[in-house]
């Protein structure tokens, strides 16, 4: 069956297996050349597509044990965050670390060695995660953490589920006393002035900025920076006091069809962008919004990836060292701004240290874009790989979908003992994704 | 009020335990009955992390009707919902040739459905409460040559379930037909189902759980169902025989 990642692009012709024990996964690994492991879909790409073996570990989808005094929390690898939200922030819960959808596994989320609003004071997923079960290319099942396997673990963390299939893990969750988010938004009304937020901001646990990519000139980088922590009971309002995890749930929307590829040009972005800005400096200062709001705004609209139409989207996020990240930023923004290309959803983020194998995170600056998929914006795409390369940037596998094996070996140096450790592994050859492929990893 | 157990019969299946995740949400302790259920140890941990309600597991096989009474007096509470979810599809061209295999399909989906049903609703009418929800099928609705032998035990089932409303209608006690159509489970897979009709587990558990809160006697999960079936069932037999469906 057809099968293509969230942005929709590229659309791959792949066999699906739905195993539902560890034994027929190991049946399956045994009966093909190559496989890899497929968990919600919601990397951007082909990071999780096999032609002959995609392996969608949705039946492995249970919650294993909660210790209440630590708030570790052993679940297989199918398992969404959200599900960890649902059953565990009544009990005061939150992960330590979750992108910017709820939809992602776990195995997914350890796999692209994700990261969230809060990654300059707490690091990446690999932060909250204390070990974890991996298949190996014979079928053998190995536990792997900092101390006991720490090869496999360091390199199944942002491993792209080329060294095994994960199959379980043990992961810490945060305690929180409530369910909502005090939020403060800094209108920046350029580039400069939201970079001197976030180094101004560093003790504030989340914060991120949403981008306007068409703003030029004095208004370059023109962001909202939004800040966040954890309201505590004292922060909500007496009626909210006495149950603190219940935040409402708006309605869930639903792009219902694929929009045609024109609803989303120049103008309409730069429309929507314009109010959006306006929108977000009448409302600068603090407010309290619920956790779905503040952390998942596009998992409300259900399907949103069919706004580009059908013929996809592909994203674009890169992270450029500290010292290079103003320089480097302008040139992205101002390649982007020139070309007018429309890209929906912006965003800049500010990385503290990070130092694994092959992680996507270093300290310094990360931008992500995404734009509709015509010829146009794929030769935008490759400019803005080779300004990041320049600047001594890399790229989040997570999100690629085009990029060409030659880019990912200049931007990292990593690869090479990535793909060595691979070898090591007895994995090169079967654990395979087409993304893989097309980087020679 | 702490809210009473629901009973699952059958509770291995996908659509199964989708209706348990889906009580044990809303805050029902649920018993979980299948054979071998000992090896249901995972399900009932996950569940009772991810909902924070008592879930126990029952050792129970339709087919063995002698033991029905006592396996329901064994219960620790009496449940106040039922859902029988057990059933067996076979293969039509074995069931053609292979009595046995026919009888088996005969005695999953009609036969110990009921047996069990009979049993709980007369415990239900002797305490003047309850639900129990039979998952019958639109396969029931009208013989087909491709699947007459489960279909003609669904129809059975299906009429076993509208007799029980009738006669307990008076006595407090609520039967819920439930008609899936097609379901994306273990049963289909590999099966080639158009996506408007496949319903997910999830959506038939929805439905269920709707159904029991609102009273309502018979259900389709998607609501095409109705009009794909009241077609299917006003074809003229002498132009239906000659179809191929």
């Amino acid at each position: 069956m057809k099968q293509s990642g969230w942005g929709r692009f590229p659309v791959i012709e792949a066999q699906v297996f739905r195993p539902r024990t560890e034994t027929e996964l190991a049946a399956l690994l045994d009966r093909h050349k190559s496989v890899i492991a497929r968990g919600n879909g919601r990397a951007y790409g082909d990071s999780a597509i096999n032609r002959t073996a995609t392996l969608q570990t949705s039946h492995f989808d249970k919650l294993i044990a909660f210790d209440t005094g630590t708030g570790q929390v052993v679940a297989e690898a199918g398992v969404l965050l959200g599900d960890l939200i649902a059953a565990f922030l009544p009990q005061g819960w939150f992960p330590l670390v979750t992108p910017g959808t709820k939809f992602v596994t776990i195995g997914g989320a350890i796999a692209a060695d994700v990261h969230g609003k809060n990654h300059h004071k707490d690091g990446s997923f690999r932060a909250c995660v204390d070990w974890i079960d991996v298949m190996g290319p014979d079928g053998k099942v190995t536990r792997c953490s900092r101390d006991e396997n720490a090869v496999l673990f360091d390199h199944t963390l942002g491993g792209m589920g080329l060294t095994g299939i994960i199959l379980r893990a043990a992961i810490r969750l945060r305690p929180v006393e409530s369910g909502w988010i005090r939020q403060t938004t800094i209108p920046a009304p350029n580039l400069q002035a939201a970079m001197a937020a976030f180094e101004a901001e560093k003790d504030a646990t989340y914060s991120v900025a949403w981008i306007d990519c068409l703003a030029e000139g004095e208004g370059l980088g023109r962001s909202l920076v939004m800040l966040g922590e954890h309201a505590t009971r004292q922060d909500l309002a007496p009626a909210q006091r006495t149950q603190p995890f219940q935040t409402k749930r708006p309605p869930r929307r639903r792009v219902p069809i694929d929009l045609p590829a024109f609803t989303l040009n120049r103008l309409s972005v730069r429309a929507f962008n314009t109010l959006y800005y306006r929108a977000g400096e009448r409302k600068s200062g603090e407010q309290i919004v619920d956790w779905d709001r503040y952390f998942y705004p596009l998992d409300a609209i259900l399907d949103w990836n069919r706004i580009y139409g059908r013929k996809g989207f592909a994203q674009f996020q890169c992270v450029l060292p500290l010292d290079r990240a103003e320089t480097g930023l302008s040139s992205l923004l101002r390649t982007i701004a020139e070309a007018g290309s429309a890209s929906f959803l912006a965003v800049l983020k500010r990385f503290g240290p990070q130092d694994s194998p092959f992680s996507f995170p270093m300290e310094g600056y990360t931008l992500a874009l995404d734009f509709p998929v015509t010829a146009k914006t794929l030769a935008l795409l490759d400019r803005l790989d080779r300004i990041t390369l320049y600047h001594g940037g890399r790229f989040y596998l997570a999100k690629d979908s085009r990029m060409r094996a030659e880019t990912l070996r200049a931007a990292d140096p990593r690869v090479a003992s990535f793909k060595q450790a691979r070898t090591d592994l007895g994995t090169t050859r079967r654990f395979v994704s087409t993304q893989a492929e097309r980087l020679e990893l | 009020m702490s809210k009473l157990p629901v009973l699952i019969l059958g509770a291995r299946s996908d659509m199964a335990r989708a209706v348990a995740h889906k009580f044990a949400a809303l805050g029902h302790p649920i018993q979980l009955a299948a054979r071998n259920a000992e090896s249901m140890q995972a399900d009932r941990m996950d569940m009772e992390l991810r909902y924070r309600v008592p879930i126990s597991l029952h050792e129970f096989d339709v087919l063995d009707t002698a033991h029905h009474g006592d396996f329901v007096a064994a219960l620790p509470d009496l449940p106040g919902i039922a859902v029988c979810a057990v059933g067996i599809m076979g293969e039509q061209a074995v069931n053609e040739k292979d009595r046995a295999a026919a009888s088996l399909v005969m005695r999953s989906n009609y036969e110990g459905p009921a047996s069990i049903l009979a049993e709980l609703a007369n415990r239900f009418d002797a305490s003047g409460r309850g639900t129990l929800v039979g998952i019958s099928s639109v396969a029931g609705e009208r013989g087909r040559a491709t699947n007459y032998v489960y279909g003609s035990a669904k129809a059975g089932f299906t009429a076993f379930l509208s007799g029980l409303r009738n006669r307990l209608a008076k006595r407090g006690v609520h039967v819920v037909t439930v008609l899936p159509g097609f379901v994306a489970t273990r049963m289909t897979e590999g099966m080639d189902l158009p996506a408007r009709l496949t319903a997910q587990p999830e959506e038939v558990a929805e439905a269920i759980a709707k159904a029991v809160e609102r009273g309502r006697d018979v259900v389709y999960v998607r609501p095409i169902w109705r009009l794909v079936m009241l077609i299917i069932r006003s074809i003229p037999e002498r132009i239906f025989k000659k179809l191929k469906l």
